[in-house]
């Protein structure tokens, strides 16, 4: 039956994708393939719009090849079992954290892991930006739009702190980049 | 108003507005439940990115379910976790009713490109507002800047290395020095 293939392969994804989407794909390409329901080709179209359009990654993902297979009812159950796994494990732990918390050699271990993980979204956010402005490693081209844009993004957020003295509001800056993406490469 | 709405509203207010998954997120709840409606606190929050980096599942789900639990228990983390869903939810549905191929329509497009340069700016944001909240010590420092050089060698030269044996070998290492030497002294270590 479609709806509990769906539930049980995104089930899998929700179980197993460790360090959000981008380490996911592979695990979704594997259970959608495996199942049949999409050609390649259709999965990275998919893949393509979930990275676009707002929300989790993943959710966007199991909505839209749940949908494309069995209508609302797939996508309410394919969006349900990628997200549960992640609810219960939050849920436990927190729960859990209360009495583990003050444990010092759990304070040990998540003071290494702190540092690492801001690391890590700085190093991420290092090469999203510099992919933006000057292009991919194997396809190095300097991009003069993507320069100019982020150049007024990062000034209109300097600027609003200066004035207002509390930070620009991460929606605003969303919309402002989606109006300058349309002026700058539509010219 | 009602916590139970406020927290629906919230959460369905970022993920309507949170592209490019789980790390630009950070800087969305940091700036609405940390700095605006003061919910969790920073270390809070830096504990839950942690947690969402450690455990399987879609980054902004972790986010969203601990902070509705710690704001209104069970039935806080419930609503929260559907504001983050029922935005994604909806639109990806239209697009899959209504709309083929609608990533090829020129303004989409433009706009695409454009949001595409907000996310990576955000990411950067969320990275330096954390490092300036960081313990100002030799080894979170020495571990975040070689977490980074790591990670941007995956990133570069796509190394087949996951993000959590990175920060498997930091809590190892975490240990060991906390073993070898105890605790760190945090009011000592904060005038460095």
């Amino acid at each position: 039956m479609i709806y509990l293939e769906l539930f049980l392969g995104f089930l899998k994804v929700g179980c197993f994708a460790f360090g959000g989407a981008y380490g996911a794909i592979p695990l979704i390409r594997d259970v959608v393939l495996s199942y049949g329901w999409l050609d390649d080709e259709m999965l990275s179209y998919m893949i393509a719009v979930s990275e676009s359009t707002p929300g989790p990654i993943m959710v966007n993902l199991a909505t839209y090849i749940g949908s494309s297979q069995a209508g609302f009812a797939g996508a309410s159950a394919a969006t349900l079992a990628v997200v549960l796994p992640s609810f219960l494990i939050i849920l436990l732990c927190t729960a859990l954290l209360k009495t583990v918390w003050k444990n010092p050699y759990v304070q040990a271990i998540l003071r290494g892991m702190k540092p690492c993980v801001i690391g890590i979204v700085l190093a991420t956010g290092i090469y999203m930006v510099v992919q933006n402005c000057f292009g991919s490693i194997s396809s190095a081209a300097a991009d003069e739009q993507g320069i100019i844009i982020t150049v007024l993004l990062v000034a209109a957020m300097v600027v609003y702190q200066r004035i207002a003295k509390k930070k620009l509001s991460p929606i605003l800056l969303i919309v402002l980049s989606a109006a300058a993406g349309i002026v700058l490469y539509g010219i | 108003m009602n916590s139970y709405l406020d927290l629906f509203l919230t959460f369905a207010k970022i993920g309507f507005f949170t592209f490019g998954g789980g790390y630009a997120m950070i800087s969305m709840i940091e700036h609405e439940c940390v700095e605006r409606k003061k919910w969790i606190t920073h270390d809070e929050m830096m504990t839950v990115t942690v947690l969402a980096e450690s455990t399987p599942g879609p980054i902004a789900i972790n986010c969203a379910t601990f902070t509705g639990y710690q704001k209104a228990g069970l039935m806080g983390a419930l609503l929260a976790t559907l504001g983050m869903i029922v935005p994604s939810f909806a639109v990806i549905y239209l697009i899959s009713m209504f709309l083929d191929h609608f990533l090829e329509w020129p303004l989409i497009a433009h706009a695409f490109q454009g949001i595409k340069i907000a996310v990576g700016i955000l990411i950067l944001d969320a990275a330096v507002t954390m490092i300036r909240k960081m313990h100002k010590k030799i080894l979170p420092r020495v571990i975040m800047l070689s977490s980074a050089i790591v990670m941007l060698c995956i990133n570069l030269f796509a190394w087949n290395f996951s993000s959590i044996s990175l920060m498997l070998i930091a809590a190892a290492v975490s240990l060991v020095v906390f073993m070898l030497h105890g605790a760190p002294n945090q009011k000592g270590g904060a005038k460095k």
